[in-house]
């Protein structure tokens, strides 16, 4: 962008404590007092249901949005009085938003047109990047005769084009089926690998997020509720709010008192070094073990869910709520059946105490 | 933004602030009691109730006579569609004298339907209405067809899917998204005959008479500044609570369309009913817009020796029949195409941008803070920007000559006098045509394109504009014509021996002989031709295809 030689800024993007006011006071905020870093590099996926601000979190990075406080900085440089079109990112819109008068190549040049790039340069460049995302040809095509999926591809390498200092995807397999959309996940990654993008993207969709981010950020309600790797996330979600939105319902109040902790569902083993007190608890399918029916926490049946690896059964405990368990093909009782349960340690997590 | 404020201010509210200021004020004192004396006087109060429901049944029937007719543009194909969209807006850039004299010839004594069928019309207001559709038909076929031919016609076809009938359909559908376009259309049609002047003036005879009218003549004739200042107040006042209702109705009522290629909707009737809506429409062209038309043409080549071409060859020559001419009558043709050019340049740089302002100065979805009172400054713009249509052209004249004429703003002697009073109504209609059609433009498209590192002005060139072009087209289209025909206004302030086409007809009207009134029927019909033409290539310009396959 400028001749400023690259700073040593430790991140790409950092926002301090950006808040974001949609109506009238006293309405919570779009976004409240977000705190985020994204390294040079690094794919970072904002996960959260809609509604939970993360596209309101784009569109201030792009300067889309006013930040009502905070700051956002880009490569250490803060971007409050710099207009979107000079902050130097991309966005790619969940619509894509292709302009609907120009044909695929005009789409793809755009932003570098925007930069008077010569001509020749803009045409290898659009040859290079309808290549790369796999529509070689495509330059005189018309938008409107577009699949979904190449109108998504056509999206990325227009945004791709100018290379952005930090690429921001919002949503950006959300209108794609399943199969088209697993297959993009895992071609985005090796592509923004290789072009050693620095990636900003959002989602609602867990799986696209694992799959594609170095880091996940859970959102809710404006705030931060959580950040870490896929695996962290995953393994140890820091709240009952992001475990119910990664799926898992298995959620009880607990407290806990040595390794053991007590819930409506009974005594449940608790990971090593749990403090004493009272908590919630998160118990994985997974370990929700099966025994014989005269052992352990006797349960109904009350569906079975086929899951192509495993069944998915949803049991009613004599005490306490409904639970869900994760059983093997070939042990899975039929609904009805009467079961007992037993807890495995390793597959409990102790979220935190707060209700919500 | 910037630019059409100073526009504005300077040369629309100083000359009719100026003006106004002169009849209303005796040394320095506001003289508030004239206001009262005026309008205590029963003539007066009977030229504001004929100004009114005039205005108000003219709008009516324009609008009866002429949707029909925007659909059948819109949505039907067929041979000689460009030829008669040019055709029927020729009406609305002729001279009001000249429609005047038209449907005199028409429909007054010794006129065609009194020929006839000893039909008279002339003494009745329904000459006056007749005349006012003939001039506002294009009005409401070009603001309501322009978007109506880039509605998707699936939404209604969605619509009938769900269990609508044809009518249900239209009404819920297709009604409310053309809302916007014929309030816009009535607005201006209403204000067109709210102030009407030459047609009345004609045809209307001594027993009816406008509030532009009542202004011409207590200006121009009985040179009573004070009364005409006060008519012009009021009209001002009245215009003003007109725009204040329009923007009350159509608030926000703008939504995102969806838009598609104009040809791309466009197909052949089929069916008994879709052909006599079509052959109906086309009748009623031929009778209201072609037949009068038609007499004129006739005037002009009925010499004196039989029909030929002597009115014609005798335009040329400055010295003709008398010296009402300093130069030949011919060269106002130049004169008006020169000036006419310069006021669409200004009209369309106004216009553009303060369209592209307004479309700007949407609130964003949940503003924060500061935004109310500027949206509200701004919505007020958008109804100040048609202020120039609703006041007295004759004041506007005036004025110009009345202020502009000392330094640092001396432009007596300018000769971009004519274009800039030109420019000053030709604004509310590029205005008016773009800013459905831009608000109309998904933001978020714009969003992308500055995202991709386009500045304001570039997102405008490449997102707004190849959207709009078509709107943009048709706005050049109005703002030239409007500037052709204009006359109220350039009367005052053209040259004596840089005449306007209207100017100089008036001119030869106003003498005596047959002579003069042919050569007034030639020149006009010249000026007919002059605007067919430029409307035409208006319609021949290529249009953008590439969204198409």
């Amino acid at each position: 962008m400028t001749a400023q030689a690259p700073t040593a800024a430790p991140h790409m993007l950092r926002l301090d404590g950006v808040t974001v006011r949609f109506g009238t006071l006293g309405t919570a905020p779009a976004l409240d007092a977000v705190d985020l870093d994204v390294a040079a590099h690094e794919i970072v996926c904002v996960l959260g249901p809609s509604g939970s601000g993360k596209s309101t979190l784009l569109r201030v990075v792009a300067g889309l949005q006013h930040a009502d406080e905070g700051t956002v900085l880009l490569e250490g440089r803060d971007q409050a009085a710099i207009p979107t079109h000079r902050r130097g990112v991309g966005l790619m819109f969940q619509d894509h938003q292709l302009f609907p008068q120009r044909d695929v190549a005009g789409n793809v040049a755009f932003g570098l047109r925007m930069r008077r790039t010569s001509r020749a340069d803009q045409e290898r460049t659009v040859t290079e990047l309808l290549d790369l995302v796999g529509l070689p040809g495509a330059q005189r095509r018309a938008v409107a005769s577009l699949s979904g999926g190449e109108q998504q591809r056509v999206a990325l390498a227009r945004a791709l084009a100018p290379s952005p200092r930090l690429l921001m995807l919002d949503e950006p397999l959300g209108q794609l089926d399943r199969g088209l959309r697993e297959r993009l996940v895992v071609e985005l990654r090796r592509l923004f690998r290789e072009l050693g993008t620095t990636v900003l993207a959002v989602t609602h969709d867990q799986g696209e997020a694992f799959a594609l981010a170095d880091r996940v950020v859970v959102m809710r309600d404006g705030r931060i509720a959580q950040s870490g790797t896929p695996l962290e996330v995953w393994q140890r979600p820091a709240t009952a709010f992001v475990a119910r939105f990664l799926g898992f319902d298995n959620v009880v109040e607990a407290t806990v008192q040595g390794e053991a902790a007590a819930t409506p569902w009974g005594k449940v083993p608790v990971p090593a070094g749990t403090p004493d007190g009272p908590c919630r608890l998160l118990v994985r399918p997974a370990g929700v073990r099966l025994t014989s029916a005269a052992d352990g926490l006797p349960c109904t049946v009350v569906a079975r869910t086929f899951r192509g690896t495993h069944v998915a059964l949803l049991l009613q405990p004599s005490g306490g709520p409904q639970m869900e368990a994760a059983c093997p093909l070939h042990e899975a009782p039929e609904t009805g059946d009467r079961v007992g349960i037993s807890f495995a340690a390793e597959d409990v997590v102790v979220l935190d105490a707060a209700a919500d | 933004m910037a630019l059409p404020l100073v526009f504005f201010a300077l040369f629309f509210a100083y000359p009719v602030v100026e003006i106004v200021g002169r009849g209303v004020k005796d040394g320095g004192q506001w003289q508030l009691g004239r206001f009262g004396t005026v309008l205590s006087h029963p003539d007066i109060l009977h030229v504001l109730w004929f100004t009114l429901w005039q205005a108000a049944a003219s709008t009516a029937l324009t609008l009866l006579v002429a949707l029909p007719g925007a659909y059948v543009f819109a949505r039907f194909d067929f041979p000689g569609k460009q030829l008669l969209r040019a055709a029927v807006a020729v009406p609305f850039v002729l001279p009001t004298v000249v429609v005047g004299a038209a449907f005199l010839a028409l429909v007054g004594r010794g006129g065609l339907l009194d020929e006839l069928w000893g039909v008279r019309l002339d003494t009745s207001v329904w000459a006056i209405l007749l005349a006012h559709v003939f001039f506002n038909y294009a009005v409401v076929v070009r603001t309501v067809g322009g978007l109506w031919a880039q509605l998707d016609p699936r939404q209604e076809e969605a619509a009938r899917v769900l269990g609508a009938g044809r009518f249900a359909a239209w009404r819920k559908v297709t009604l409310p998204a053309l809302g916007p376009a014929v309030a816009a259309a009535a607005l201006m049609v209403f204000l067109f005959t709210f102030t009407s002047f030459g047609v009345v003036q004609i045809l209307g005879g001594p027993t009816f008479s406008t509030l532009e009218v009542e202004i011409y003549r207590q200006t121009a004739d009985f040179l009573d500044l004070p009364t005409a200042a006060v008519l012009t107040v009021i009209q001002f006042a009245a215009v003003l609570g007109l725009l204040a209702l329009h923007a009350w109705t159509v608030r926000r009522r703008e939504s995102t369309l969806r838009l598609v290629d104009a040809s791309l909707t466009a197909r052949r009737p089929h069916g008994p009913g879709q052909w006599a809506l079509l052959w109906g429409t086309l009748a009623v062209i031929t009778v209201l817009l072609v037949l009068p038309l038609a007499v004129l043409v006739e005037r002009s080549f009925a010499g004196p020796d039989g029909y030929g071409l002597a009115f014609y060859e005798t335009l040329r020559s400055a010295a003709s029949a008398d010296s009402t001419f300093a130069v030949a009558p011919l060269d106002a043709l130049w004169n008006s195409l020169a000036y006419g050019a310069a006021a669409t340049a200004i009209a369309l740089l106004v216009g553009g941008l303060a369209a592209a302002a307004l479309t700007r100065s949407r609130p964003e979805p949940g503003p924060s803070g500061r935004t109310p009172v500027i949206t509200r400054l701004l919505r007020g713009f958008d109804g100040l920007l048609m202020l120039p249509l609703g006041v007295s052209a004759v004041t506007v004249g005036f004025g110009f000559l009345i202020s502009l004429d000392k330094p640092p703003l001396d432009l007596r002697s300018s000769w971009w006098l004519v274009p800039l009073a030109q420019a000053l109504v030709g604004v509310p209609f590029v205005v008016r045509t773009m800013l459905p059609v831009l608000r109309a433009v998904d933001s978020r498209l714009r969003e992308a394109a500055a995202v991709l590192g386009a500045s304001p002005w570039q997102v405008w060139r490449e997102v707004d504009l190849p959207m709009v072009r078509r709107a943009l087209l048709i706005a050049a289209g109005f703002a030239f014509a409007v500037s052709l025909g204009e006359f109220g206004a350039t009367v005052f302030i053209a040259r004596p021996d840089q005449p306007t086409l209207p100017v100089a007809v008036t001119r030869l009207l106003s003498r005596a002989g047959e002579f003069n009134y042919g050569q007034a029927m030639a020149l006009s019909t010249i000026l007919m031709v002059v605007c067919a033409a430029a409307l035409l290539a208006l319609e021949r310009l290529p249009i953008d295809h590439s969204g198409e396959f």
